[in-house]
C-alpha cells in the first residue's frame, strides 16, 4: 500500500515467488573447518555466514581473564564483497562493533561460562554474503558452531525476523526471549503480533537446526 | 494461524533460482544485484474444468470458464493470452463491455505494462477488478515450467516475449492433458494475441496459435462496433515502415536525454502546458524560472502539446518576446474548410495559414511582454478519453447508411483541445451523438492528433449523455459500488438501529447519551445526507452550551477496508444539478449515518461552553448517541425563529444559536475574514421526474445559513487545534494560502483606471476593508462583481498534512483563522473521515490506524482528495452551466411565443478584447462572449472598446465594469450539434449585424 513495491501481491506471492509464511531456504553445513574447535556455515536465502569457535582456551591477555567464569570474545568480519556494492569496512567500524556486542550479549546468559574460569571462548563470525537478516543468521550459525565445539549451553539460541525488521532471539525450550532488536518504526499495536510470529518462526528454525545437529552427531558416534 | 514453513530452493539449479542483474544507482554507480527466485508447482492455471489445478493455491475466486463457440475461428472454445503490446495500445478494446472472451493475463505482461506506463497499469488493475470481465492472472514467473532466464545478448523485451510464448506453449500442452473441449472432445485453443509481427512468426514456428488484434476482432460476431475501438496505430508494428513522403508540419522532439540535461542546466524549462480557451493558437507554460508564464504562440511553437501535458520549452531571446493576443480566435469558425482525408496540404490550407499568420502577427506591446518560446519535447502526455462531437462537415460519404471506413474530425467539448482525426465505420450513426475519443498519437506530419472511437454516450443534449460526459470530462468516478464494498456495510441493512443502551454493546462503549437534548438539523431543502445537527441551551451559571453533532461515519467506515479505499479514491461526493454521485454507499450516506429526525443515530459531538459574549470557556469532544427532534430547511428555521409566538425549547435553541452565531461572525470579521462572493444560482426543476429546468434564480442567503456556517467553522477550527496538538506530524488540516500580490495587479489596475478605487491587498483584513469600500452608488451589484473578480485572483484552499509544511503556513487566508480543517461533512468529504479518525484517537476512543501515523500515506491520500475536490467543483459548475443553457432555451421559446423577440439580460463587462467583450450576467451566473466580426478601435491601456453606432459615425465607448444589455440566444452549431449560448449587444449599441 505504501510504496510502489508490493510486499505481497494480490495472489499472495512475495516478489521472489514465496508466500507469506514461507521462510527462505536454509542450508546448514557443520563440517569441520580448519583448526576451529567448532564451526558452522549457514546459508539463509542468499545470506551466508561462517562462524568458527575456538576454546575454551587460555586467554591471550591476562586482563581478559575472569577468575570465576570464561570470557566470551566475539569478532565480526564483514567481507567487502558481501553486498552488491563493494565496500570495505574498517575493523573499528562502529556498526560492526555493535553487531559483535549484540551477539556477545545474546550468548552470555546461554553459555555456562562458570564452568570455565580463567579461560576465553572466541567466536569468529565471517559474513560472506548479505541479503537481509544478517544478524539472525549470525546468531543461528554461532549457536550451531558452539554446539559443534561441544561447549555446554543451557539452551539453543535462535531467532527470526520480519518486515519491518524485528530480530528476536528465543531459547526454544524455556521459550525465553534473549534478544529483541528493531531499527525501524512500528506501531505498538502491531508489535505483539509480529513478536509472536517471529517466535513461531523460531520454532520452525529450531526444528531444522536440531535435525542438522542430530545428523552431525550421528556421524560422530560412528567413527 | 497459517503454518510457517521453510521453502527449499535447490542449490543445484542456481541458474534458474537466482536472478542476476546490474542496476544503476541515482549517483550513476553500477552495482550488481543478485535476487533469489523460488519456483513452485502449485501456481494454478485458473481454468475451471482443469483436473490438475483443482486445489490451486492462488486465492482468486473467479476461475475462467471457456468461451462459447461465438468466435468464428475457434468453434471449440478458446482462451486469449494477450502480450504486453496489446495492453499498451488496445486498452479501450479490452475495457469495452462487448469484449469479453476469457483472458489469461501473465505476470510478465503485468510487470511490463507497469514498467512502461503507470496510467495504463492502473487501468489494467481496474480492469482486473471488474466483476464482468473474466481475467485470470497466471504467475508464470513463479511456476517452474514457465519461468525463463534472460539469455546472453537478449534484450529484456525479447526475454519477456519468449516468456510469454513459453507460457502459451505450456498452457497448450496443459489443456491437452487436463481439459476437454465441448462437443468434439477437442481441447480449447490458447490464442496468443500480439501486435508484434516478429513475435508472431516465432510463435508460429513453435506451433502456437497466434493472431493480431485486428484479425481476432474481425472474426468476432459483433466486430463492427469493436473495430472502431482499435487504436489507429494498430497497422502493425512492422520492422520496416515506409517513410511517408509527407511534409513535416512540426519539428521533431529532442531526445529525452537532451531534454533532461537541458532542464538541469537551466537552458530548457519544464512545466504543464495550458491551452488558452479564448485563442486556440496560443498556450502558456508556467515555469519556475520566470514570474510570468512562458507564452507559446502559433501551432508550430505549441508543437503538438495538448492541455495538461508536461512539456519542455525553449525560451526565445528577449527581443522576440511578445504579449498575449487580445483577440478571440475560435477554432470552429476558423477551420471550417479544413479537409480531413488528405488533410494537410490542400486549398483550405492557404486560407487557414493566412488567418493564422494574421493572428500571430500583432504589435508588440512592451508593457505586457511575456517570455515567449516553443515546445521542444513532451515529458509526459496527459491524454485520456475526451468527450467529442463528430464534425458533420468532415464526413466524406453522403450515404447515411454507409458502413465503410471513413476519416472524420471529432471536436472535443472542451475548448482547450485540438480536434482529433479518427477513422470509423459508424460515422453516420454517430452524428448528433456525444462520443468518447482517445488520442493515440500525433505525428510531425499531421496537423491534428489521431485517435480512435471509444464509445458513444448518447444523444447530444439528452440528460444522460450530458451527465455522463460531464463526469468523464472531470474524471469523476461514477461506477456503482462493487460487491466487496457493499459487503462492508452493516449486515442489518436498512433495519440497522442503535441498540438498547447497555454496557455490553460495543456501540455504547464510551458514548455519551445525548438523546434528551433538543437537537435539530438545518439544511437546504431536499437534503438527504444530513451530516450535522445543532443544539444550544442555557447553563445554570449563565453561560451557554452549544453543540455541533456530526454523523459518526468512522463508526461504519473502518480504515483499510474496500469501502474505505473506494471512498478515499472518490474523495468527495459530487453534486450535479439533478444527480448526486456518492462517496459512500447510499445506505450509509442517506440513512444510517444521516442524522435524520426522530430516530436515534450515532454522532461525534463537539460541545462548547461559552460566555454570553461568545467567548469559549471550554470545548469537549465526545462520541454520542443523539435523536434529532426536527430537520428544518433554512427557510423553515428562519420563519420559526422570526415568529415571536413560538416559545418552545427547539425554537429558543435556534434563537440562542443565532445570537451566538452573530457574535462569532462579528469576531471573525474583526479578525480579517473575507466576505467572498461566487456566482451561485439555483436551478428550478419542473418536477423531480422530468427534471426540465424551468428557470434560474440566484441563491438566497438567510440568517440561518450564516448560523449553520458559523458553527461549522467553529467546530472545524476547534477540531483542527485538537488533532494538530495530538498528532503534530500527520494531522489532516486545510489551509488557504495568501495569494501572491501579482495576482491582483490587473484587477487593481482596472479598478483604479475605471473607477478610481484602490484595492489594498496587503492582508486579508485590508482586502476585506477595501472591498467594502468598492461601492458604486448607482450600481448596487457592482460590489458583488468586484468580489467575484477578487475571488478569482485568489488561490484555492487545499488539504495538507501538518508535518509536511512549515508551521507558519497553516493559516486559512479567507477565514483568517490560524488553523483549520474539515470535520463537519464526513458523509460527503473524505478528509472529514480522516479528521474523525484522528479526533477519535485524540480523545482516546479508539487507536489510530497505523496508516494515519504515516506522513507519506496521509500526503498521498490528501493529494487525491484535493484533486477530486477541484474536479467535483468544476463538474458541479459545468452541470449548472448546462442547465442554465437549457433554461435559457426554454425561456427563449416562451419569449418567442409571446412575441417579445428575444431574451435580454443586464450584464457587466469584465474583459475587453480587440474583437469582443467578456460579459458577466449576474442574474444567470454565467459568463459570455460578445464577438464582433471585425477589429474595432481598442484601447488596451484603458480597457475600452469603441464601437461605431449603426448608421452614424459616432463611436460608443464600452469599458470594463460598464453595464450593458445583451440579447441571449441559444444557438446550435451546425457541424457539431453543440448547443451554445450566443450573446449579442443590445444596448448601448445593437451589435446584431456586427
Amino acid at each position: 500500500m505504501g510504496s510502489r513495491i508490493e510486499i505481497l501481491n494480490e495472489a499472495g506471492f512475495r516478489s521472489d515467488g514465496r508466500r507469506q509464511f514461507e521462510l527462505r531456504d536454509l542450508t546448514i553445513d557443520l563440517s569441520k573447518h580448519g583448526e576451529a574447535d567448532g564451526s558452522a556455515l549457514i546459508s539463509h536465502g542468499l545470506t551466508q555466514v561462517l562462524v568458527s569457535v575456538y576454546g575454551p582456551r587460555e586467554a591471550k591477555m591476562r586482563s581478559h581473564t575472569f577468575h570465576d567464569r570464561a570470557n566470551i570474545n566475539v569478532e565480526v568480519v564483514v567481507a567487502s564483497f558481501s553486498t552488491g556494492e563493494r565496500r570495505k569496512r574498517q575493523r573499528g567500524d562502529k556498526r560492526v562493533l555493535e553487531f559483535a556486542a549484540t551477539i556477545k550479549s545474546t550468548f552470555e546468559p546461554v553459555i555456562r561460562t562458570n564452568l570455565y574460569p580463567r579461560s576465553q571462548i572466541d567466536i569468529y563470525v565471517q559474513v560472506l554474503q548479505q541479503d537481509g537478516s544478517t544478524l539472525q543468521t549470525c546468531i543461528n550459525a554461532a549457536t550451531l558452531a558452539l554446539m559443534n565445539a561441544g561447549i555446554p549451553m543451557t539452551d539453543f539460541t535462535l531467532e527470526e525476523n520480519d518486515i519491518p525488521h524485528v530480530t528476536v532471539a528465543v531459547m526454544p525450550k524455556t521459550k525465553k526471549v534473549v534478544l529483541v532488536t528493531m531499527e525501524t518504526r512500528l506501531h505498538v499495536d502491531r508489535f505483539e503480533e509480529i513478536l509472536n510470529l517471529a517466535r513461531d518462526a523460531g520454532a520452525i528454525l529450531h526444528q531444522e537446526m536440531k535435525e542438522a545437529i542430530l545428523a552431525r552427531s550421528a556421524n560422530i558416534s560412528v567413527p | 494461524m497459517v503454518e510457517i514453513t521453510i521453502r527449499k530452493r535447490p542449490r543445484s539449479e542456481a541458474v534458474v533460482t537466482q536472478r542476476k542483474f546490474f542496476k544503476k544507482t541515482a549517483r550513476g554507480k553500477v552495482i550488481k544485484v543478485l535476487r533469489e527466485r523460488y519456483l513452485r508447482d502449485d501456481v494454478g492455471c485458473g481454468i475451471q474444468s482443469c483436473q490438475e489445478c483443482t486445489e490451486s493455491c492462488t486465492p482468486q475466486a473467479n476461475h475462467l470458464v471457456m468461451s462459447g463457440p461465438d468466435h468464428g475461428l475457434f468453434p471449440d472454445g478458446h482462451f486469449l493470452l494477450p502480450d504486453t503490446n496489446v495492453f499498451l495500445s488496445q486498452m479501450d478494446l479490452l475495457e469495452s463491455p462487448l469484449f469479453r472472451p476469457p483472458i489469461i493475463l501473465l505476470q510478465t505482461v503485468i510487470e511490463e505494462v507497469r514498467h512502461r506506463s503507470l496510467p495504463l497499469y492502473n487501468r489494467l488493475k481496474a480492469l482486473m477488478a471488474m466483476d464482468e470481465k473474466s481475467i485470470w492472472v497466471f504467475y508464470n514467473e513463479y511456476r517452474s515450467e514457465t519461468a525463463v532466464i534472460r539469455e546472453e545478448n537478449e534484450t529484456p523485451n525479447d526475454r519477456n516475449d519468449r516468456g510469454i510464448r513459453k507460457a502459451a506453449a505450456w498452457y497448450t500442452t496443459h489443456l491437452n492433458t487436463n481439459v476437454r473441449g465441448k462437443a468434439p472432445k477437442k481441447p480449447p485453443t490458447i490464442v496468443l494475441l500480439t501486435e508484434d509481427a516478429a513475435n508472431r512468426q516465432k510463435a508460429e514456428k513453435d506451433g502456437l496459435v497466434t493472431l493480431s488484434v485486428r484479425k481476432y476482432v474481425e472474426a468476432m460476431n459483433d466486430a463492427s462496433q469493436l473495430l472502431d475501438l482499435l487504436a489507429s496505430e494498430s497497422e502493425e508494428i512492422e520492422p520496416t515502415r515506409a517513410a511517408s513522403g509527407k511534409q513535416f508540419l512540426y519539428d521533431e522532439y529532442l531526445p529525452s536525454a537532451t531534454l533532461i540535461g537541458g532542464v538541469k542546466a537551466g537552458q530548457l524549462h519544464q512545466g504543464h502546458f495550458n491551452a488558452n480557451q479564448y485563442n486556440y493558437l496560443e498556450g502558456s507554460v508556467s515555469v519556475p524560472a520566470f514570474s510570468k508564464p512562458v507564452l507559446l504562440i502559433g501551432r508550430e511553437n505549441m508543437n503538438r502539446a495538448t492541455n495538461g501535458d508536461i512539456v519542455v520549452v525553449e525560451v526565445f531571446p528577449e527581443d522576440e518576446w511578445k504579449a498575449p493576443a487580445d483577440e478571440v480566435v475560435d477554432q470552429d469558425s476558423t477551420l471550417k474548410n479544413d479537409d480531413v482525408e488528405s488533410g494537410d496540404e490542400d486549398d483550405g490550407e492557404d486560407l487557414v495559414a493566412r488567418v493564422e499568420s494574421k493572428v500571430v502577427e500583432y504589435e508588440k506591446r512592451d508593457a505586457e511582454k511575456q517570455p515567449t518560446g516553443k515546445v521542444v519535447g513532451v515529458i509526459k502526455r496527459l491524454w485520456r478519453p475526451y468527450v467529442c462531437h463528430i464534425d458533420s462537415t468532415s464526413l466524406t460519404s453522403s450515404n447515411a447508411t454507409s458502413l465503410s471506413v471513413q476519416t472524420v474530425f471529432a471536436t472535443p467539448v472542451s475548448r482547450l483541445l485540438p480536434r482529433i482525426r479518427m477513422r470509423t465505420r459508424q460515422a453516420p450513426s454517430l452524428i448528433g451523438q456525444k462520443i468518447l475519443v482517445s488520442i493515440d498519437r500525433w505525428d510531425v506530419t499531421s496537423r491534428y492528433p489521431e485517435g480512435h472511437f471509444v464509445r458513444a454516450l448518447g444523444k447530444v443534449e439528452s440528460k444522460e449523455a450530458e451527465q455522463e460526459s460531464l463526469l468523464l470530462e472531470f474524471d469523476v468516478p461514477y461506477r456503482p459500488f462493487g460487491k466487496a464494498i457493499l459487503d462492508c456495510l452493516p449486515k442489518e441493512g436498512e433495519q440497522w438501529v442503535v441498540p438498547q443502551k447497555s454496557d455490553a454493546s460495543p456501540e455504547w462503549r464510551d458514548r455519551q447519551d445525548l438523546r434528551d437534548l433538543n437537537i435539530c438539523s438545518i439544511d437546504p431543502p431536499g437534503c438527504q445526507d444530513i451530516d450535522d445537527a445543532l443544539h444550544a441551551r442555557l447553563l445554570p451559571n449563565g453561560n451557554i452550551e452549544a453543540g455541533v453533532h456530526i454523523a459518526d461515519v468512522s463508526h461504519f467506515v473502518h480504515a483499510d477496508t474496500p469501502m474505505d479505499n473506494e471512498a478515499a479514491s472518490r474523495g468527495t461526493t459530487v453534486y450535479l444539478v439533478d444527480k448526486r454521485i456518492d462517496m459512500l454507499p447510499a445506505l450509509l450516506g442517506t440513512n444510517l449515518c444521516s442524522l435524520r429526525p426522530f430516530v436515534e443515530r450515532l454522532a461525534f459531538s463537539a460541545i462548547w461552553e461559552m460566555t454570553p459574549d461568545a467567548d469559549i470557556v471550554n470545548v469537549r469532544f465526545t462520541k454520542s448517541v443523539i435523536a434529532s427532534k426536527a430537520a428544518f430547511t433554512y427557510e423553515e428555521a428562519q420563519i420559526r425563529k422570526d415568529d415571536a409566538n413560538q416559545k418552545d425549547a427547539l425554537t429558543e435553541g435556534i434563537r440562542l444559536l443565532n445570537t451566538i452565531a452573530i457574535k462569532l461572525k462579528a469576531k471573525r470579521m474583526a479578525a480579517g475574514a473575507l466576505n467572498l462572493a461566487s456566482p451561485e444560482v439555483k436551478i428550478h426543476l419542473d418536477s423531480s421526474e422530468s427534471s426540465d429546468p424551468i428557470d434560474v434564480e440566484q441563491k438566497e442567503m438567510r440568517e440561518t445559513n450564516s448560523l449553520v456556517e458559523e458553527f461549522m467553522l467553529l467546530a472545524n477550527i476547534s477540531v483542527a487545534q485538537k488533532i494538530q496538538e495530538t498528532f503534530p506530524q500527520t494531522a489532516v488540516l486545510r489551509r488557504h494560502m495568501p495569494p501572491p500580490k501579482t495576482n491582483f495587479e490587473k484587477l487593481q489596475d482596472i479598478l483604479m483606471k475605471r473607477k478610481g478605487l484602490a484595492l489594498d491587498v496587503s492582508s486579508s483584513g485590508a482586502l476585506a476593508a477595501s472591498l467594502d469600500k468598492c461601492l458604486d452608488p448607482t450600481e448596487p451589484a457592482f460590489n458583488t462583481l468586484v468580489r467575484i473578480m477578487a475571488t478569482r485572483c485568489m488561490l484555492s484552499a487545499e488539504y495538507f498534512c501538518s508535518g509536511s509544511v512549515a508551521r507558519d503556513t497553516f493559516g486559512h487566508y479567507g477565514l483568517a483563522s490560524p488553523i483549520y480543517t474539515h470535520f463537519t461533512s464526513p458523509i460527503r468529504r473524505y478528509a472529514d473521515v480522516l479528521a474523525h479518525r484522528q479526533l477519535s484517537a485524540a480523545i482516546g476512543y479508539s487507536p489510530l490506524h497505523p496508516s494515519l501515523h504515516s506522513k507519506p500515506h496521509v500526503e498521498r491520500i490528501l493529494g487525491v482528495v484535493n484533486k477530486r475536490h477541484r474536479m467535483a467543483q468544476m463538474a458541479g459548475r459545468a452541470s449548472v452551466e448546462f442547465y442554465v443553457g437549457l433554461a435559457l432555451k426554454g425561456r427563449e421559446e416562451r419569449v418567442q411565443k409571446s412575441g417579445a423577440g428575444a431574451v435580454t439580460e443586464e450584464a457587466f463587462v469584465i474583459r475587453t478584447f480587440r474583437n469582443g467583450l467578456g460579459v458577466f450576467v449576474s442574474s444567470l451566473g454565467i459568463e459570455g462572449l460578445v464577438m464582433f466580426k471585425k477589429d474595432l478601435q481598442f484601447d488596451a491601456e484603458n480597457y475600452t472598446l469603441s464601437i461605431p453606432k449603426p448608421g452614424s459615425a459616432d463611436l460608443v465607448a464600452i469599458s470594463v465594469f460598464d453595464k450593458v444589455t445583451v440579447r441571449i440566444e441559444v444557438e446550435k452549431d451546425k457541424n457539431t450539434q453543440r448547443g451554445r449560448v450566443k450573446m449579442t449587444l443590445l444596448s448601448p449599441v445593437d451589435s446584431k449585424d456586427m
